[in-house]
């Protein structure tokens, strides 16, 4: 390379062959880096070992909502209204102002709780608090962060620019964003991290009559889960309400429901440190089907694999630069000379 | 080969104040009064983005598809200067002005469609910034593209200033800016195909693969040349000139080969991934997906032939099915097969429509101020018959 610099020229036949050779080699290198996976593959993150969360067992929700308006009132957030006497917050879906809901599958008759069929059942809906959260690595700006000991994945309204990469990547729709509001912000549940100094824990759990929400490790209330799938149905047995892992003995004696064999959260997108047991197919009641592998892990691959330490960037920019260095003709030079031979077209 | 090949850009003159002038800042005033009122009265108040589609015109057609519409000056940059296609340099300072206001308005754009702008300095603040984010990588790349566009376009501003001197200076390092200029996009606009990833399986499969940001890239090089084909029919028919055939039809060439690569990519990823049954169920996301392909195979059907190629009209219309075909891959990835669930629904309002195309006005007007005022378009040889080919 050095020579043929010194040398001034390189024959046109070989330059053309080393403008195409480079290009080729980066455009190669672009396709290979997207297609294989590469060494330098992001793994979907694992929960963290102390990672908090809470356990939504649907068999036990009695629909009350008291959940929902202990989310309103720990997260200080407005009543929002569905009915026209807008007597009481009667939200429809989370919303920038609501964090928490519990919605309601129907079918048919509705004549049993938990039936597919001719049935009804319940379902929470709020932050998963993910293992892997695509929230977070979607983030340019680090608004969104995922607590490396509690693993809580909370939101920083002061860093935010509002671009809601967040809300358009999530799976489950959970960051939401206020469009009423010219300095609208982010509202998630960030699982009342901001009570914990109070002695509290998740409102909604905390007051959650049924022990439906149960706060705690995410370990040990997965470890519940797995004890109330292997229990029969119809049995009796001992649930636990409020604080899991830690707290006054809350616990009551109540009925086994006959529960799908999926902890949801388990395993979706690496995990989630929210958990849920249902009686109804979960894609049925609003949880998609997720695979194992988060999606927050093949982008970063993608990303990290093109531009980590913007190795392949400088590559191709100091081939580009070494190129148009040699065909950069200003207006004062002479034009050069037109190429022989008639163009291809 | 014909004068014009060596011709130098030449200010084209004649009066600012026409009909095309005057649409154009009409549709940029009511632009900017709906803009205030958004900024005061919040999303809600003029756009139809909701948490179901968070991202509306505004981001996808504004900023994904603007900035991909505004490849025209990288994609002769990479021919002129890294290919070493000197014939074409007649095309580069219309293309680079086309790019120029393409991707500054596509910044300015997302600056009010962001919820919290005035934090908009963190995607560049170490501390904030998040190097996982694809977020961060084409914000802070379009940024810079930005500026150096800036550059690469300021010996036009310096010859017209009479800044000889300075000019020659900037003229010693500017390969150095063309080289950015052309590695910066590319980086970007694949970039820009990587944003669907994290999405999941909210991106209908067709669209939903981790070889977006090379179908991404190698779509936007191929916009670049469709518009161009189309901008210099355009210019050409409004200021009555001659377009430039003999430059244009090896270009459409090149197009052909690159959309052709495109394709092959295309339906042997859709393939691969055993998504192929899905472009083949009756419904709107399948429908889409042809239309979106059938665009790009038009293209083809147009100009395939060196005889075609020497028709402007065919020239200018593949201009336009290359466009569309490259719209609708960002449209249906980004809004029409998306897919958050039951019950969202979005379509723009219209003070949302009426901002995008303000903005492509203003692109329109600032395209006529600079090459009436500005050294841009190639001089036009007086009474010079196009070579008859």
């Amino acid at each position: 390379m050095k020579t043929q610099a010194r040398n001034g020229r390189v024959a046109p036949d070989g330059r053309r062959r080393f403008l195409k050779g480079c290009l080729g080699t980066a455009g190669a290198a672009v396709a290979a880096a997207a297609v294989t996976s590469p060494a330098a593959a992001r793994e979907t993150y694992e929960r963290p070992a102390e990672a908090l969360g809470l356990l939504y067992d649907a068999t036990l929700c009695i629909g009350c909502k008291a959940c929902v308006a202990a989310c309103k009132r720990a997260n200080d957030n407005p009543p929002e209204f569905s009915t026209t006497d807008k007597l009481w917050d009667t939200p429809l879906d989370t919303s920038g102002y609501t964090f928490n809901i519990i919605k309601m599958y129907r079918s048919g008759t509705m004549a049993t709780k938990d039936d597919e069929e001719n049935g009804y059942a319940f379902m929470k809906t709020s932050c998963m608090h993910c293992a892997d959260p695509s929230c977070v690595s979607a983030c340019p700006v680090t608004a969104m962060t995922k607590d490396a000991t509690t693993g809580i994945v909370a939101y920083d309204a002061e860093a935010c620019v509002g671009c809601r990469y967040c809300v358009v990547a999530c799976p489950f729709g959970i960051p939401k964003y206020q469009y009423d509001s010219p300095t609208g912000k982010i509202g998630k549940c960030e699982l009342c991290r901001h009570r914990y100094k109070d002695g509290h824990y998740s409102a909604c759990a905390e007051v959650c009559p049924t022990g439906a929400t149960l706060y705690g490790r995410t370990s040990d209330l997965l470890a519940e889960a797995k004890r109330r799938l292997a229990l029969q149905p119809g049995s009796v047995t001992t649930y636990p309400r409020g604080n899991l892992s830690g707290g006054p003995d809350q616990s009551y004696e109540g009925k086994v429901g006959n529960y799908r064999q999926h902890v949801y959260g388990e395993t979706e997108y690496g995990g989630t440190q929210v958990l849920k047991l249902s009686a109804v197919d979960f894609e049925k009641v609003g949880m998609p089907y997720l695979p194992p592998k988060s999606s927050a892990s093949t982008s970063e691959t993608i990303q990290h694999t093109l531009y980590g330490g913007l190795l392949m960037p400088f590559a191709v920019l100091g081939a580009m630069t070494y190129v148009a260095r040699r065909n950069v003709h200003h207006e004062d030079d002479t034009p050069p000379p037109a190429e022989p031979g008639k163009e291809e077209s | 080969m014909s004068a014009q090949h060596d011709a130098r850009p030449a200010p084209v003159g004649g009066s600012l104040f026409n009909a095309a002038t005057l649409v154009c800042g009409v549709l940029m005033a009511v632009a900017a009064t709906i803009i205030v009122v958004r900024l005061f009265f919040g999303l809600s108040s003029t756009t139809n983005v909701n948490d179901g589609y968070s991202w509306g015109i505004w981001v996808v057609v504004d900023v994904f598809i603007g900035s991909a519409l505004a490849c025209g000056g990288f994609c002769m940059a990479l021919l002129v200067y890294i290919f070493n296609k000197g014939r074409y340099h007649p095309l580069v300072r219309p293309a680079l002005l086309g790019s120029l206001f393409g991707y500054t308005l596509a910044g300015a754009a997302i600056t009010f469609d962001l919820g919290r702008w005035w934090n908009f300095w963190h995607i560049f603040w170490p501390g904030y910034f998040n190097v996982n984010s694809v977020m961060f990588e084409v914000a802070a790349c379009i940024t810079l593209y930005i500026i150096v566009m800036w550059i690469e376009f300021s010996p036009v501003f310096l010859e017209k200033l009479g800044l000889h001197d300075a000019r020659r200076k900037l003229e010693k390092v500017l390969f150095f800016f063309i080289a950015l200029g052309v590695v910066l996009p590319m980086m970007h606009q694949a970039s820009l195909g990587t944003m669907l990833v994290v999405m999941g399986s909210q991106v209908h499969p067709l669209w939903q693969t981790p070889i977006q940001p090379l179908l991404y890239l190698l779509s936007a090089i191929m916009l670049g040349y469709g518009v161009i084909l189309f901008e210099s029919c355009v210019a050409a028919s409004a200021y009555r000139r001659q377009i430039e055939l003999s430059l244009l039809n090896p270009m459409a060439k090149v197009m052909l080969g690159i959309i052709a690569v495109f394709l092959v990519v295309r339906f042997a990823d859709v393939a691969v991934r055993g998504a192929l049954p899905e472009a083949f169920r009756a419904n709107h996301v399948a429908l889409t997906f042809w239309v979106e392909n059938a665009c790009l195979l038009a293209t083809f059907l147009l100009i395939g032939t060196v005889e075609a190629r020497r028709n402007p009209a065919r020239l200018f219309l593949a201009g336009i099915t290359v466009m569309l075909g490259g719209i609708l891959l960002r449209l249906n990835g980004f809004l029409i097969a998306f897919d958050t669930g039951p019950g969202w629904r979005y379509f723009p309002s219209v003070p949302e429509l009426l901002v995008t195309i303000g903005i492509f006005a203003a692109e329109i007007f600032g395209y006529i101020y600079i090459t009436r005022r500005f050294p841009v378009l190639p001089r036009e040889e007086a009474y010079a018959q196009p070579a008859r080919s």
